[in-house]
C-alpha cells in the first residue's frame, strides 16, 4: 500500500477503523478534536458508530458501557480531559474490560496551555484514577509509529482485559507526516463469552454475565486486587518495549526520551558525534511496562558518566530512570513544560554542562 | 391446576437485604415480570446504581452491568449505540440521578437514547444513611439537614420527571408510586409500557416511582407509606408527562 500524507490526528481515527473499532465517543478539546471531526465524516462511511457526548465522564462510561458487552470501542482526549475520565478509566480497569484510550497531551497543571506536553505521565502510568491499577501505556514518536501502535493497542487490550492508553504530544497530533497503514487487523475479540454483558441470547452457555467493581468482602478485594497485580507483572515480562540509538559503541552520556522529544535528542545525538563525543539513547516505546533493566544495562555501561532524562515535564520520567539506574551513575533531567519543545542546541548545550 | 402465582424467572433466589418496609423489592419485582412478559430475558442488560441498590443484580438473573455513581445513563448510551438489539434500563435513585447525574440521565434523555430508566424517589440518600438529597421535601430532616430542609438555603426539591418532560426531543415520563396496591399496578402498566417504546425503538423513557424509606425517614413502614401520600404526592403529582404521540 502506498503512503499517504495525514495529520497525526486524522491518522490515529483511521488506524483505529482498520484495527476494526467501529465505535468512537468522544468530546471535543484542543489538540486533538480533529479526531472526532474525522470521524464523524468516516464512521457513518464504515457503519460505524461516532457520538459526541455530553462530557468527558459521560464519555469515559459510554465508553465502559460498549466495552462491557465486547465491543471494540475507544475515544481520544487530551490532558484536561483524561482528568475527567480517570473516574471512568479507574471502574473500567476494575471491571476488567478493554478499551483504547488516546490522550494528546497540552501543556497543564489546571487550562495549562494548549500547545505539546508530556506531563501527563504520572497520570498515565502511575494511575490517574484512584485505586491499585495501571494501564498499558504506549508512546508512539512519529505519525507512522501512532497509527502502529493504536491497532496494536487493541489486541493488548484485549489480551489483558485491560485499558490501554496512547500517550502522545500535541506534536503527534498536529503534524503532518507520510504514513502507510498496515493490513486491516484481523484479530475478532475472542473469549468475550464468559465475560461480557452480550446478552444471554448470544451464548451457548445459560451462565449471565455480571460487569461490577464491588468488592464488599476483604478478602474478595484483596484476591480481585491480586488478581490484577499478576496481570501487570505480566506486562512487565511480555510487553517491554524500547528502542536504542547510538548505543552499540562506546559513550559518555545515556539519554532516555519518548515521543517528540526523542526525535529532537536524535539530532542532537547526530550533531554531538559530528563533534567527537558520543552520546547514547533509549527511547521508551512502552512507558508502563518501563524499560527499566535496558536502561540499567546501558548506564551500568563502562565509559557512560551520566544518564539524563530529557522530557517535555517537569521531571517526570526522570523518577522511573533515577529507580532504574539504581545509583549506577548520576541522573539529570532537562525538560520544557510550557509549549515549546527543547531544540537539539538546547539539548546539545545540557548535555555539555554535565560533561563540564 | 396451574400455578396462578410465582416468582418471575428474571428473578433469583437471594434473600432480600432490604429494609422492611423498603420498596425496592416491589419495585424489582414489577420489572422483572415486564422482562418476563415481553419474552426479553436473553437480551436484557441491568445497570445497577450505587446506593442501596447497588446490589440488585444479585436479584436478577439476567445480565448486569453496576454503574459508578449518576453514570448509568451514560453506559446505557454506550450500550445501546453498540448494541440496540439489546434491551437496557437503568435503576437509579435520587442522589444518583438527580445530582450527580443529573447532566447524564438529561443528556441521555435529551439525546432520545432508546433505553428505560427507572427512577426511585425516596427523598432521601439511602446507602449513606439518610443525607438531604436534591428532592428532599422542604422541612424534612434528613442527617445532613437536621433542622429540616430550607428552601431558601438549598432550593425546592427538584421534580425530574417534569423537568425530563420540559425537553423538545419526544419520549415517555411517567411517575407512580408503589406505596398501595392500586398505584402497584399502575406502576407496573407504567413500567411495561417504558419498555415497550424501547422495544419499538420509539424513545428515551422513565418511570418515577415515590418510594419509601422507613429507616432514614425514622417512621414504621405503615407511617411512611402515609408520609408518601400525604407529603409526596401532593408536590410530586402521577401521571404521564409526555408520551411520545404527545407530538
Amino acid at each position: 500500500m502506498s503512503k499517504v500524507l495525514m495529520k497525526g490526528n486524522e491518522a490515529i481515527g483511521e488506524a483505529a477503523i482498520r484495527a476494526g473499532s467501529l465505535n468512537y465517543f468522544a468530546y471535543p478539546i484542543t489538540p486533538q478534536s480533529e479526531v472526532a471531526e474525522y470521524l464523524s465524516r468516516r464512521m457513518p462511511e464504515v457503519g460505524g458508530v461516532f457520538l459526541q457526548g455530553e462530557s468527558e465522564v459521560a464519555v469515559s462510561y459510554m465508553i465502559f458501557g460498549a466495552a462491557a458487552c465486547g465491543e471494540r470501542v475507544f475515544t481520544t482526549s487530551s490532558s484536561p480531559g483524561i482528568s475527567l475520565m480517570s473516574e471512568g478509566i479507574s471502574y473500567i480497569t476494575a471491571a476488567e474490560c478493554p478499551a483504547v484510550f488516546v490522550n494528546i497531551m497540552r501543556g497543564g497543571p489546571g487550562l495549562g496551555g494548549i500547545l505539546p506536553s508530556q506531563a501527563d505521565y504520572f497520570q498515565a502510568t502511575k494511575g490517574g484514577g484512584h485505586g491499585d491499577y495501571r494501564l498499558l501505556v504506549m508512546a508512539p514518536a512519529s505519525v507512522q509509529e501512532a497509527v502502529e501502535m493504536v491497532m496494536q493497542a487493541f489486541v493488548l487490550a484485549e489480551k489483558y482485559l485491560n485499558p490501554v492508553m496512547i500517550l502522545g504530544d500535541g506534536l503527534i497530533g498536529q503534524m503532518m507526516e507520510p504514513v502507510e497503514f498496515p493490513e486491516h487487523l484481523k484479530v475478532e475479540p475472542s473469549n468475550k463469552d464468559g465475560w461480557a454483558t452480550s446478552g444471554m441470547d448470544t451464548r451457548k452457555s445459560s451462565h449471565r454475565n455480571l460487569v461490577k467493581t464491588l468488592y464488599l468482602d476483604p478478602g474478595e478485594l484483596n484476591a480481585h486486587n491480586l488478581k490484577l497485580k499478576a496481570k501487570y507483572e505480566r506486562m512487565q515480562r511480555e510487553e517491554i518495549r524500547y528502542e536504542t540509538y547510538n548505543l552499540n559503541g562506546d559513550y559518555e552520556i545515556l539519554i532516555v526520551s519518548y515521543g517528540t522529544m526523542s526525535r529532537v535528542c536524535r539530532t542532537a545525538i547526530d550533531n554531538l558525534k559530528e563533534s567527537g563525543l558520543e552520546v547514547g539513547m533509549i527511547r521508551p516505546q512502552h512507558l508502563f511496562p518501563f524499560p527499566g533493566q535496558a536502561i540499567n544495562d546501558a548506564a551500568a555501561k563502562k565509559g557512560c558518566r551520566a544518564v539524563l532524562s530529557v522530557e517535555m515535564s517537569m521531571g517526570q520520567m526522570v523518577e522511573d530512570v533515577e529507580r532504574s539506574v539504581i545509583g549506577k551513575c548520576p541522573v539529570h533531567w532537562y525538560g520544557k513544560c510550557g509549549g515549546e519543545v527543547p531544540t537539539p542546541e538546547e539539548v546539545m548545550g545540557e548535555i555539555r554542562k554535565i560533561i563540564e | 391446576m396451574g400455578k396462578i402465582f410465582q416468582k418471575p424467572e428474571a428473578l433469583s433466589d437471594t434473600i432480600t437485604h432490604y429494609c422492611p418496609g423498603c420498596t425496592h423489592g416491589v419495585a424489582h419485582r414489577l420489572i422483572a415480570e415486564v422482562i418476563d412478559e415481553l419474552g426479553i430475558h436473553g437480551r436484557t442488560v441491568g445497570i445497577a446504581p450505587v446506593g442501596c441498590a447497588v446490589l440488585m443484580y444479585n436479584y436478577f438473573t439476567c445480565d448486569f452491568q453496576e454503574a459508578a455513581h449518576g453514570r448509568a445513563p451514560a453506559m446505557a448510551t454506550g450500550i445501546k449505540r453498540v448494541r440496540p438489539d439489546l434491551m437496557v434500563f437503568t435503576y437509579q435513585g435520587d442522589g444518583d440521578l438527580a445530582s450527580i447525574g443529573l447532566s447524564e440521565i438529561v443528556h441521555a434523555a435529551n439525546r432520545g437514547e432508546k433505553f428505560t430508566t427507572i427512577f426511585i424517589n425516596n427523598a432521601v440518600y439511602g446507602m449513606t444513611g439518610g443525607q438531604m438529597a436534591p428532592t428532599t421535601m422542604p422541612d424534612q430532616r434528613t442527617t445532613t439537614s437536621p433542622f429540616g430542609r430550607k428552601p431558601s438555603e438549598v432550593g425546592m426539591p427538584i421534580r425530574m420527571a417534569e423537568l425530563l418532560a420540559s425537553l423538545e426531543t419526544p419520549g415517555y415520563i411517567v411517575r407512580q408510586t408503589l406505596v398501595k396496591p392500586k398505584y402497584v399496578t399502575r406502576a407496573k402498566k407504567a413500567i411495561k409500557k417504558a419498555f415497550m417504546y424501547q422495544m419499538e425503538n420509539r424513545c428515551f423513557s422513565m418511570v418515577e416511582l415515590l418510594s419509601t424509606c422507613p429507616t432514614n425517614w425514622g417512621m414504621t413502614p405503615v407511617a411512611a407509606t402515609k408520609w408518601v401520600e400525604e407529603k409526596m404526592m401532593p408536590y410530586y403529582r402521577l401521571g404521564e408527562f409526555k408520551t411520545p404521540e404527545d407530538d
